[in-house]
């Protein structure tokens, strides 16, 4: 504990900061689904890991209780998501999503 | 007293109903006893009337039963019988009765037949409603009543798309005057709080001559009658009515219907008095009237439309005879017409019956002999229309002249030029068809026949009426003692009453004339009509001129004339043909292509921004996140700084 | 209780119609279901006569946080309005009879739901409630126009809809104002809308609201270019409810709606909206003269009939709402009866043409008479229906202004010329190769009208019992915004 309480609370923004903004990049360059999926994965995970920093800085359990609930949801959504993915690979063969715009007017 | 108006008005009621609902199984021997047979009924029951009048004094209004109720407004069915109303009720049933009585001859095998009598029936008793009515409203049922039959009447043969137009446009220019009559009708309920004759002529005794809710009241009222008694400008209805069967043009054109407007104008006496404007306006309309369609009269070839265009004449003269405060005289008039128009119109249709429809003097002559009882009886009513003593259009007439002169000598110049007008254009009628040679077809000269009894007998009875019926009312200086005056003289309270010496300081005759100057009045007038008559006999039965086949060209003046002075075909070109391009242009125009396109307008801008709005669904997954992201961080960045 | 029943009556009836099997059986079934609830409400007529209209009071607590209430009841104007709807919904399915819809269970089903929502709308006594009923009353009639109407009836009935449901909107708009101006706690009761406090701007605005979503309704110039569309497009039965007691509902609005909550902004726009009822009169009428399909002219006449009783309605004169009520009722049973003419000829003869029409009295002269007695009646003859209610209509705007009463009183003419000419283009002259199979109204066809024409002539020659049921509440709402 104290050795984590060493780390002043403006690394751990910073650096999760800088994830989350990876991640954004990632979702909005990469073409490939599957890709994107993983950089909303790597958003996920940079809110929890600032979560559970914060948990510590402040002294409250419950930013790393809630980390476990972003934890299942996460891994639900991305059981959903990659079911999706994988259907629609089934389906056209392709999962960039430039090819995917048939959901159009 | 209730009842028997009740019944009186009950039994052609009952007529129409049992003949309207069963006029395909009811055989015409039948109707021939129904449709006759209730209007005598109700003529007897008016000779009782007359005949309780000279043992009772006045009855007071009869009241039937509530009718419209609210609040201040009350309107009940309510019945007045009094001496005006009695006179009315002879003479609609009586002449009525009489033409029910020829129809029977003259509809014979018609197919109609039952349905024939169930309208007359029921303009019967429209008619009795009218004339029995105790207040406006009442009046009015019988009033719009009476248009409805003329429709239906008039186009009885309504295979025929000319019929169907005359009866059109008879109820139309009708319908014109009762909207003068309904908003005449408002403006009485607001000045006087209540439609009831007692009540408006006792509160009229309050208000001073002159008075500006009198004089719209009056005015409108007056339109009411130019459009149900055909006078200028609403009278282009009446010649074209004569498009229905001739007994139809006797009864309501000729003794009844038409006649509604001059018992209205004499029934409201007390307003009229109360406004010399109105009056004016009322006689000036007749006098222009009767002389207008006199001398159209003069031009006419069809017998039905010289007759119609007289008809008009003579209600001018009614009317003129109103203005001029001579309301006995011009319900005197209009009894003595009724004899002596119906004869006439009835004759009429003795003549085209005998020629198996040609109703064209030009292709008639000569029918004298082979017509006598048709011919005797119509020499009756065209010298009685004529005003030839001693029958009962010159005692009427006579009445209403000497009133006109009392008001104004150049009144009585132009009604006396009106009456030569119609001695002229009667005769000339008279000698084109029944003296000459024949001019009609081989065929129509062998099937020549006069009418059977049942025709001719109502004939007989109306010449015997037009003859004797100035008995009725013979003024002073023939000895005579003015019963009709006498008789009215309760419904006529204002009028100074002939024979009588008193005088009234609101009277309408302000210096009766010596004795000397009514002769030279009388012998200046029936001297004038022998001359028209002799110059008659000089041009069409001496010299036999007078025929012109159409299209034959006319100096411009007899032109104007024949043409009825082109007034239907102005209406025509001034008001029926714009109506009808405003309602195609107001459609076409306005509604399709203004308002509506307004409206769709709406709705396709909405569609066109949603078509064009549509286009940012362009199904690219990233461009959504991208625009998601976006939207966040603009949303932070107003969280934070505003 | 009695007037709760008048409406879940209905409801429970078409539930059951909608999912009936049996064609023969759902007919029958509906007109008995509809003559009962006519009976319902001439029992009402009687409770109200006899007891206080207190007995027809129903309320119950619905949303209590925004206040709203079950709140229906009775008072001598929607008495009438109910009675009308009552009686003519038997008539008009008694008329449907002879014209086989297919799929008759939902058929029969809208038409009772239309007929809970109008008596609805006409008894509730809560503002959002009345909305609602308003609402609905909208929804079955699109589905019976878009199902069973002629060509085009699409596009027409939705535009009809999206009109009618956009006029609607602004109503609730102003309801919802009117909420918060009502005294604390807010209440979407009648008594407390009527007691909101108003500037005279805020009275102004929601006047014209209430206005638009009526004259949309009702209609009136120049809110009215969805209706002729809808009447001939709509199925006979359809354009019978919907000219015949549909657009009631935007009149009765105005009685009961406008004038309490809105008196001022009333009187004082009143000249403009006269202004516009009329011309939307003249303006209907001279149309009608030369339309050539026969429901579209009556559908004009139509217009220029309610023209004349809106402007009736705005002088707030005595006589001139009685004639309003009156004429609201004769204008009912006259436009359905003219229908129900227009319906017969297009389906005997196939078209709805007049210049393909004539001819007709020489072989159908019972349909002859019909169609001359509800002619009569619907151009004012004296001894009709029409007559009573238009004469009071002019007696009460001519106490207003006799101008506007002169124009009003063109509709006596211009009404004659159109309907007599349409009469005349279609029965008289000579019948055509269209015209000569046209067989004539059986006795049980005739039969149909003859409640109507009874009513045509017991109205017109009686009219006293009608007169009071309505009068005593048309006093009471007179002092209420003096």
């Amino acid at each position: 504990m104290s050795a984590l309480s060493t780390i002043p609370i403006s690394y751990y923004l910073i650096f999760c900061s800088l994830l989350f903004c990876i991640g954004v990049v990632g979702v909005l360059i990469k073409r490939n689904a599957l890709v994107i999926l993983m950089s909303v994965e790597l958003m996920i995970n940079s809110i929890n890991l600032l979560l559970a920093a914060f948990s510590v800085y402040m002294n409250d359990p419950a930013g790393q209780i809630f980390v476990f609930f972003i934890m299942v949801v996460a891994a639900a959504e991305v059981a959903v998501g990659l079911a999706i993915v994988v259907l629609i690979y089934r389906t056209t063969h392709s999962i960039d999503i430039n090819v995917l715009n048939k959901l159009k007017w | 007293m209730l009842v028997i108006i009740i019944l009186i008005l009950l039994f052609p009621l009952a007529g129409f109903v049992v003949l309207g609902v069963g006029f395909r199984k009811i055989s015409p021997r039948i109707t021939a006893f129904i449709g006759p047979g209730t209007i005598l009924v109700s003529f007897l029951l008016s000779v009782v009337v007359l005949i309780s009048f000279y043992h009772f004094a006045i009855l007071p209004s009869c009241h039937l039963f509530e009718w419209i109720t609210i609040g201040p407004l009350r309107i009940p069915f309510e019945f007045l019988l009094d001496p005006l109303s009695c006179l009315m009720l002879l003479v609609v049933t009586g002449v009525g009765f009489v033409i029910h009585l020829y129809s029977v001859g003259y509809m014979k095998g018609d197919p109609g037949f039952n349905r024939f009598f169930a309208y007359m029936n029921l303009f019967i008793f429209s008619m009795l409603m009218l004339v029995l009515g105790g207040n406006y409203l009442v009046m009015f049922i019988g009033w719009e009543g009476v248009g409805l039959c003329s429709y239906l009447l008039i186009g009885f043969w309504y295979k025929n798309r000319e019929y169907s137009n005359a009866a059109k446009k008879a109820f139309i220019m009708n319908r014109i005057g009762d909207l003068g009559f309904l908003l005449g009708m408002f403006l009485l309920f607001t000045t006087f709080g209540s439609l009831s004759f007692d009540r408006v002529f006792a509160g009229a005794q309050h208000l001073q001559p002159g008075d500006p809710a009198v004089v719209a009241i009056t005015l409108l009222l007056f339109v009411g009658a130019v459009g149900k008694s055909a006078q200028i400008p609403l009278h282009t209805w009446l010649p074209d009515a004569m498009a229905g069967p001739t007994p139809v043009s006797a009864l309501i054109h000729a003794a009844t219907m038409v006649t509604a407007g001059v018992y209205m104008v004499a029934r409201s006496n007390a307003l009229y008095m109360l406004s010399p404007v109105s009056m004016a306006v009322v006689g000036l309309t007749g006098l222009v009237t009767a002389l207008f369609a006199a001398s159209v009269a003069i031009f006419q070839y069809d017998i039905k439309k010289v007759l119609a265009w007289s008809t008009i004449s003579q209600l001018g003269y009614m009317f003129a005879g109103l203005g001029a405060g001579a309301f006995t005289g011009a319900m005197f008039h209009l009894t003595t017409h009724a004899f002596f128009k119906a004869l006439l119109f009835l004759g009429a249709g003795s003549v085209i019956h005998a020629l198996g429809g040609q109703q064209d003097i030009r292709n008639m002559g000569g029918l004298r002999n082979k017509l006598p009882k048709t011919w005797w009886t119509f020499l009756a009513g065209t010298l009685a229309i004529a005003g030839i003593p001693p029958l009962s259009g010159f005692f009427s007439k006579d009445e209403i002249l000497h009133h006109l002169w009392e008001q104004s000598p150049a009144l009585w110049i132009l009604a006396v030029a009106g009456a030569m007008m119609t001695a002229f254009y009667m005769f000339r009628l008279l000698y084109l068809v029944f003296f000459r040679d024949f001019r009609g077809t081989e065929q129509q000269r062998n099937h020549l026949h006069e009418s059977p009894r049942i025709m001719t007998i109502p004939l007989i009875i109306l010449a015997l009426l037009a003859t004797v019926g100035g008995i009725l009312n013979i003024p002073e200086i023939f000895c005579g003692r003015s019963n009709l005056g006498k008789f009215l003289a309760p419904v006529f309270p204002n009028i100074q009453h002939p024979g009588s010496s008193i005088q009234d300081p609101a009277a309408s005759i302000p210096h009766p004339a010596s004795h000397i100057t009514e002769w030279a009045l009388i012998s200046a007038t029936l001297a004038a009509c022998l001359l028209m008559i002799f110059l008659a006999w000089r041009r069409y039965v001496q010299k036999g001129r007078g025929i012109l086949p159409d299209g034959a060209a006319q100096p411009f003046a007899a032109r104007l004339l024949s043409q009825r002075y082109f007034v239907d075909e102005f209406y025509e070109t001034v008001i029926v043909r714009p109506l009808l391009s405003l309602s195609r242009m107001l459609h076409d125009g306005v509604e399709v292509r203004f308002i509506d396109r307004f409206v769709e307008g709406v709705g396709r801008a909405v569609t066109g921004a949603g078509n064009a709005v549509r286009y940012i669904q362009a199904g690219n997954v990233g461009f959504y996140m991208f625009m998601m992201i976006a939207g966040i961080i603009l949303a932070l960045v107003l969280n934070i700084f505003v | 209780m009695l007037t709760v029943a008048l409406i879940l009556f209905p409801l429970a009836i078409s539930l059951m119609l909608a999912f009936g099997r049996n064609e023969k059986a759902i007919r029958q079934f509906a007109f008995a279901a509809s003559v009962t609830e006519f009976v319902f409400a001439a029992a009402a007529l009687v409770i109200y006569r006899v007891s206080c209209p207190c007995d027809l009071l129903f309320e119950t607590g619905w949303i209590l946080p925004l206040g709203v209430s079950l709140k229906f009841g009775m008072d001598g104007i929607s008495l009438l309005l109910v009675l009308l709807t009552t009686f003519l919904v038997p008539v008009i399915i008694l008329d449907s009879f002879s014209r086989n819809y297919r799929r008759p269970g939902i058929f029969y089903a809208l038409i009772l739901f239309t007929e809970m929502a109008l008596v609805g709308v006409f008894t509730a006594f809560d503002g959002l409630v009345f909305y609602i009923f308003w609402e609905l009353a909208l929804i079955p009639a699109y589905f019976i126009c878009a199902l069973w109407g002629g060509d085009d009836r699409i596009r027409i009935t939705f535009k009809f809809f999206i009109y009618t449901f956009t006029g609607s909107l602004f109503m609730l708009v102003a309801l919802i104002w009117l909420w918060f101006r009502t005294p604390l706690p807010h209440s979407f009761d009648y008594q407390w809308l009527i007691a909101a406090r108003l500037t005279p701007a805020e009275q102004a605005w929601v006047f014209a609201a209430f206005f638009l979503a009526f004259a949309i309704k009702i209609p009136v110039f120049p809110f009215h270019t969805w209706q002729p569309g809808t009447y001939a497009v709509a199925p006979p039965a359809g354009s019978m409810m919907l000219a015949g007691i549909m657009l009631k509902m935007g009149l009765f609005g105005m009685i009961r709606w406008i004038i309490p909550v809105t008196p001022d902004a009333m009187q004082q726009y009143a000249p403009y909206a006269i202004a516009l009822a009329l011309t939307g009169l003249v303006y209907a009428s001279v149309i009608a003269i030369r339309q050539d399909d026969l429901k579209r002219l009556i559908a004009y006449s139509s217009i220029a009939h309610v023209g004349l009783i809106t402007a009736g309605i705005f002088t707030l004169n005595r006589y001139a709402l009685e004639g309003a009520v009156i004429q609201m009722v004769s204008h009912g049973i006259n436009i359905t009866g003219l229908f129900m003419v227009a319906g017969f000829i297009e389906q005997r003869a196939g078209t709805r043409r007049i210049s393909e029409l004539g001819g007709l009295a020489h072989r159908a002269p019972r349909l002859a008479v019909v169609f001359m007695i509800v002619l009569l009646a619907s151009i004012a003859l004296p001894l009709t229906n029409g007559f009573v209610g238009e004469f009071l209509l002019l007696l009460g705007i001519f106490e207003y202004s006799p101008a506007f009463a002169a124009i009003g009183g063109l509709t006596v003419i211009l009404s004659a010329v159109y309907m007599l000419w349409m009469y005349q283009r279609t029965m008289f002259g000579d019948t055509n190769p269209v015209t000569e199979q046209v067989q004539d109204l059986s006795p049980a066809g005739l039969a149909v009208y003859i409640p109507l024409i009874l009513m045509i002539f017991w109205i017109g020659i009686i009219p006293g019992i009608f007169l009071e049921t309505a009068g005593h509440d048309i006093m009471q709402l007179l002092t209420l915004i003096r």
